[in-house]
């Protein structure tokens, strides 16, 4: 199986305090992603995107592999269904540097069944994540493309 | 310069671009590897690449001795965001409205 790695890198004007709490608090990661990271964020605990929508359907699931706060996350990534299905999980590795005066936030998502659907949907997924938690932490607003829409809350 | 000067600076050279593309189709590239079969000297690719580092669209991981490049597509989504999505709104706006008084004549 062929596997496939990206890399994606936002700069934020926020502190690595601020991005780590945005990454792992389910009240904070649903206002500008309209999904829930759920977990107690220990090594070896399992954490759940849910549904923003109060009902919680679970979308993906994955096991916590390191937790360094606020500098350093990484945790598997599957459907549910394929959580404890090695083979079908990828790894996200968020990393959190500050420069200067800015946040510099890594993701790196590999160990990826090239050409899945998981595939074609986290390459759609992250820049969107991403650029929303910016605008998020900058100015408080998520993007509408995303949040908004996915929490169906008024504009 | 701005972070949206800088990615639109970079994005202005087709040699970039081109870089771009092929990082795009194949991401995780050495220098050697994205210099293969191209009409470009190994220097001006790095210079390129120090460009499109520079407006973050281009990002390198150490993997060992090798220096991988990864392409960003953050900051595009940025700019399809602030400069394109913005001007399709009124157009949608203006689709929904129709939407809106065909389904009200129906009533």
């Amino acid at each position: 199986m062929k596997q496939a790695t990206f890399v994606y890198v936002v700069y934020i004007a926020t502190t690595p305090e601020k991005v780590w709490q945005a990454l792992t608090e389910g009240a904070v990661t649903r206002q500008y992603w309209g999904y829930e990271n759920v977990s107690d964020w220990k090594t070896g605990s399992r954490w759940e995107h849910r549904d923003g929508d109060g009902a919680g359907k679970i979308l993906l699931a994955g096991q916590v592999l390191e937790v360094n706060p606020p500098r350093r996350l990484v945790i598997t990534w599957a459907a549910p269904e394929d959580a404890a299905n090695p083979a079908k999980q990828a790894r996200v590795t968020f990393e959190i540097e500050r420069v200067e005066k800015m946040v510099r936030l890594t993701v790196t998502h590999d160990e990826l069944e090239e050409g899945s659907e998981m595939h074609r949907g986290i390459v759609e997924g992250w820049p969107r994540v991403l650029s929303s938690l910016k605008s998020f932490l900058e100015t408080g607003r998520p993007l509408d493309t995303w949040a908004r829409q996915r929490t169906g809350a008024a504009r | 310069m701005t972070d949206v000067d800088k990615v639109f600076k970079a994005l202005a050279d087709p040699s970039r671009r081109q870089l771009l593309d092929r990082l795009f189709a194949r991401s995780g590239l050495t220098l050697t590897a994205l210099c293969e079969g191209l009409d470009m000297s190994r220097q001006a690719v790095t210079q390129h690449l120090e460009v499109l580092e520079a407006a973050n669209l281009v990002a390198t991981v150490m993997r060992g001795r090798e220096k991988l490049h990864f392409l960003n597509p953050v900051p595009v989504y940025q700019v399809f965001e602030r400069w394109i999505r913005k001007f399709e709104k009124p157009r949608l706006r203006a689709l929904n409205g129709l939407k809106k008084q065909l389904e009200r004549g129906r009533r």
